[in-house]
């Protein structure tokens, strides 16, 4: 690399919107250089433990089944977000998501049909073959030989802007700080959801408590020097993407795997051994990302999801063993609970158990009556040991504060004017769109579509 | 439960591990078929690892795609861990049992045996001497090779190993099935069998999901499936020269070697054997040198360098036989007969005696490793829902 001359574009992150931005801007005819933080065998931030981006489409397309309409979809974003979106950037995801497909295999990515396991998704998401990492590294493939230059272990740690105007980025590398000038910068440095300092500003030391589901490089310090720089940020800087997953699971970069997905079917107690929300509430697809913050606000962040050998089998088989146990009081022993109190807390749930044909692939009729919470479907007796229990932490997908943009992918200033070169993509700038919730697959179709607008317009700009 | 010796307890326990990950991830589903079959369980005992390990053919994708791979703290080496739990079923499934011990050293235990070969060779050779010298020439018309050993006494030797190497053969694939029979349900289908030995004829994993396999390095390839299939069906031409060879022999009476097709000489029939073992002697020696040159540009984190003596001593003895092949064939009415035949029918030996103990059974295993996922995939579901 060289270091004295100036690149067309600068691109500060290497996961999935950094690598479309890159693409793009280089197929242009623009110089392009790709600064990665981490090294290269932890590549592409988040989006390395991905496995589908949601798409619209209007019959049976490739991998996808049936129809998945702008409208249905739009809805869709509409109710998870409960409107905090900006329909404009939405459509414009959500309408190019049709399109994205044909350029990601022209860049090497291939598909598959939605995984085992995972039928409700096979109409709205297309499954990438081999998940993230291997879309990652066929775009880093296609970016090598389209001529964009890369480095890893390359942090940026400064920006310097004028008048809202980019001029230079300073990076560290192998303990050496360099600066590089770029004519344009597009910054797709992922959330912040891996600096748990951050993190504790606004939850405080419950924080300490948390598991970050993938990468620990994406700590948010672009988001940070853009906003100290005077960027307009969108989004609630204290909410982030929280699911309950294993609390076996590593502090960083457990991904996918430590997911538990037997809430429903069971109850969830505390370490006071005691219930403290409704477990059928919905279909699990639709409730796991409120779980998260459920098992965040309960003491010491802790929760143990508890079920009988009936349901064992019937749910995603989860990485880390289940505890077992003959008895509830062996049970409670090995989870450090109260016995007495989990021997109360199961006969109360069982006695409200009200007969009914038990269905999970419906909103069935096996309810409680008479508890609080109650639990309003799949609730069936906990009495056919063995008991399994998995215990619960909060695991953070994603924060959800961002850069406002605009159509052009352009950074918005505090003064509301666009700055002239300074471009973002992915999550951070998600938060324009997704101020609140989640739709599966939604943030690799936000990454995939203003990663490649990014990368167009800075070339235009460059260009111009 | 077999009374067999298991495979050692790590492989087991590491197994179980990297099965518990991949199953709680299933990213790799659309790779090949370990992924489904391993999706139909959700414990993984020893007898399951065997048998997917067997599924796998150690195109490495799954290495690639794989976010847990090292340095990951999970530090998951798929196709590492199958490759080396698949080296210790041919040892645990190998007939005789005394004899698993080839497999530890086994590209000297093949170049030994391969060297004895020739020595039994040249021995039955002395031993059932015509009355002719070994040392002079003979013509077609005298026998050429039949003259320094009759076609009968090749028959029965090559009979005889033959039978011996078929029983070993069907003894560990009897173990196999045995062994891994735990969770599969009904009995083998026509259409199951059908559908195997169409994966096997096609090599149909070996194609990855589209466009090859991650193999030898990280980028979709078709080369080693190309270089397989040359090799398989090389294998196959030979065998069926000799094969055909001996129903010329036996049932129509055309005795003495086959003709050389040539220019005025030219009888397409009899010389079925020589055009025959010419093609798949060529598939012998391009599919296996091209095998060995992949082997060398292959990434060294995702073999066990254990099984390169095994891998490298089977092909380079394929590469020999079909060499001394060639030259018994063009030399075959010079003074030189005596010691080609010696060279080849050595190799071939070589290959007979070695096959139950060396790479060679990786197709048998994995046939039957294809049986029982065509049968699995008709009658057991995958298990595990989000
Ligand atoms: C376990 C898990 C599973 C998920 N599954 C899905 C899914 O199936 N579908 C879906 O749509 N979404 C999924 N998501 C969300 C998805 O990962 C993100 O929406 C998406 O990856 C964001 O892409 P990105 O390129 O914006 O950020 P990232 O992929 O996180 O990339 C950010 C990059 O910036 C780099 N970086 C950070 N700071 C600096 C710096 N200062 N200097 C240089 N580089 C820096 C990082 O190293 C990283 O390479 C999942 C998330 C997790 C955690
Ligand atoms: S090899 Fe890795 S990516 Fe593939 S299924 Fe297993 S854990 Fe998932
Ligand atoms: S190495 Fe290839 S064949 Fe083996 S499990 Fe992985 S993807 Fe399947």
């Amino acid at each position: 690399m060289d270091l004295s001359r100036v690149y067309d574009v600068l691109i500060v992150g290497g996961g999935n919107a950094a690598l479309c931005a890159a693409i793009t801007a280089r197929r242009n005819g623009c110089s392009v250089l790709v600064l990665e933080g981490a090294p290269k065998e932890f590549r592409g931030g988040n989006s390395r433990h991905t496995r589908n981006l949601r798409c619209m489409h209007d019959g049976p397309a490739d991998v996808l089944t049936d129809a998945y309409t702008e409208r249905e979809y739009w809805e869709d974003l509409l109710k998870v977000t409960g409107g905090q979106t900006n329909e404009k950037l939405a459509r414009m995801a959500i309408r190019d998501s049709a399109h994205c497909r044909k350029w990601m295999v022209q860049h090497g990515v291939r598909f598959q049909p939605s995984l085992g396991g995972t039928l409700h998704l096979s109409r709205t998401n297309a499954f990438f073959l081999g998940g993230g990492k291997a879309l990652v590294n066929a775009y880093y493939r296609s970016a090598e030989l389209l001529g964009v230059d890369i480095e890893y272990n390359s942090e940026v740690r400064e920006l310097k802007i004028q008048d809202g105007k980019f001029t230079s980025a300073v990076f560290v590398r192998k303990g050496f700080t360099h600066e590089i000038r770029a004519k344009a910068l597009i910054a797709a440095a992922g959330g912040f959801q891996s600096n748990v300092a951050w993190l504790k500003q606004a939850w405080g030391d419950a924080a300490d408590n948390f598991i970050i589901r993938g990468t620990p490089y994406d700590k948010g310090t672009v988001l940070k020097m853009l906003m100290e720089q005077g960027v307009k940020t969108i989004g609630d800087p204290t909410q982030c993407h929280a699911v309950a997953i294993d609390a076996r699971a590593p502090k960083f970069d457990g991904g996918i795997i430590t997911r538990v997905d037997c809430v429903s079917l069971g109850i969830v107690v505390n370490r006071y051994a005691k219930r403290f929300y409704d477990e059928g509430e919905d279909f699990w697809p639709k409730r796991y990302a409120i779980w998260g913050r459920l098992v965040a606000g309960q003491p010491d962040q802790i929760g143990y999801s508890i079920i009988d050998s009936k349901s064992m089998g019937t749910f995603m088989p989860p990485v880390f063993p289940p505890i077992e146990a003959e008895s509830l009081p062996e049970l409670a022993k090995k989870l450090g609970l109260d016995a007495e109190q989990l021997v109360q807390t199961v006969t109360e749930y069982n006695d409200a158990v009200r007969p009914g044909t038990f269905d999970h692939t419906v909103l069935d009729n096996c309810a409680t009556e008479g508890i609080t919470p109650q639990k309003s479907h799949w609730a069936r007796r906990l009495d056919k040991p063995p008991f399994y229990a998995y215990p619960l932490r909060p695991g953070i997908t994603f924060t959800y504060l961002g850069v406002s943009v605009d159509e052009q992918a352009r950074i918005y200033m505090q003064d509301d004017k666009p700055a002239k070169n300074m471009f973002a993509a992915g999550e951070l700038m998600a938060g324009s769109i997704l101020g609140k919730g989640y739709l599966a697959g939604f943030g690799m179709t936000i990454g995939t579509v203003f990663g490649r607008i990014a990368g167009k317009e800075a070339s235009l700009y460059v260009n111009a | 439960m077999s009374t067999l010796k298991s495979i050692p307890h790590e492989l087991v326990a590491e197994g179980e591990r990297v099965m518990r990950i991949c199953n709680a991830c299933r990213y790799c589903e659309g790779f090949c078929a370990v992924f489904p079959a391993m999706e139909r369980r959700l414990t993984f005992k020893e007898d399951d690892l065997n048998y997917l390990a067997n599924l796998c053919h150690n195109c490495t994708e799954c290495y690639y795609a794989c976010q847990y791979a090292p340095p990951q703290e999970f530090e998951l080496n798929f196709p590492k861990t199958l490759a080396e739990i698949r080296m210790a079923t041919y040892q645990k499934y190998a007939w005789p049992g005394p004899l698993a011990g080839l497999f530890k050293n086994n590209g000297l235990a093949t170049a030994v045996i391969s060297a004895l070969s020739l020595v039994i060779i040249l021995a039955i050779m002395l031993t059932s001497a015509t009355s002719k010298s070994l040392l002079s020439a003979y013509s077609d018309a005298e026998g050429a090779f039949y003259a320094v050993m009759s076609h009968h006494t090749m028959v029965l030797t090559f009979g005889t190993a033959a039978a011996l190497l078929f029983v070993a053969l069907a003894a560990g694939y009897a173990r196999f099935w045995k062994d891994t029979s735990g969770k599969a349900e009904g009995s083998v289908s026509f259409t199951a069998l059908a559908q195997a030995v169409g994966d096997v004829l096609r090599l149909r994993y070996l194609d990855g999901a589209e466009g090859g396999c991650a193999y030898p390095e990280e980028f979709q390839s078709n080369a080693r499936r190309r270089f397989h299939h040359l090799t398989f069906y090389g294998f196959i031409l030979c065998f069926a020269a000799t094969a055909v060879g001996t129903v010329f022999h036996y049932l129509l009476g055309w005795e003495g070697p086959p003709p050389i097709p040539g220019v005025g000489k030219l009888n397409l029939v009899r010389s079925l054997p020589v055009i025959l073992g010419s093609v798949g002697g060529i598939g012998l020696l391009i599919g296996p040198a091209g095998l060995l040159w992949l082997k060398s540009k292959r990434n060294t984190l995702l073999a066990d360098q254990k099984q390169n003596g095994m891998d490298a001593g089977f092909l380079i003895l394929l590469i020999l036989t079909s060499l001394t092949g060639f030259l018994l064939t063009a030399f075959r009415e010079t003074g030189a007969v005596s010691t080609l035949v010696v060279a080849h029918l050595g190799m071939v030996m070589g290959i007979f005696l070695t096959m139950p103990y060396g790479k060679f059974v990786h197709g048998i295993y994995r046939f039957g490793a294809l049986v029982k996922n065509a049968v699995e995939q008709r009658t057991m579901p995958t298990l595990g829902s989000e």
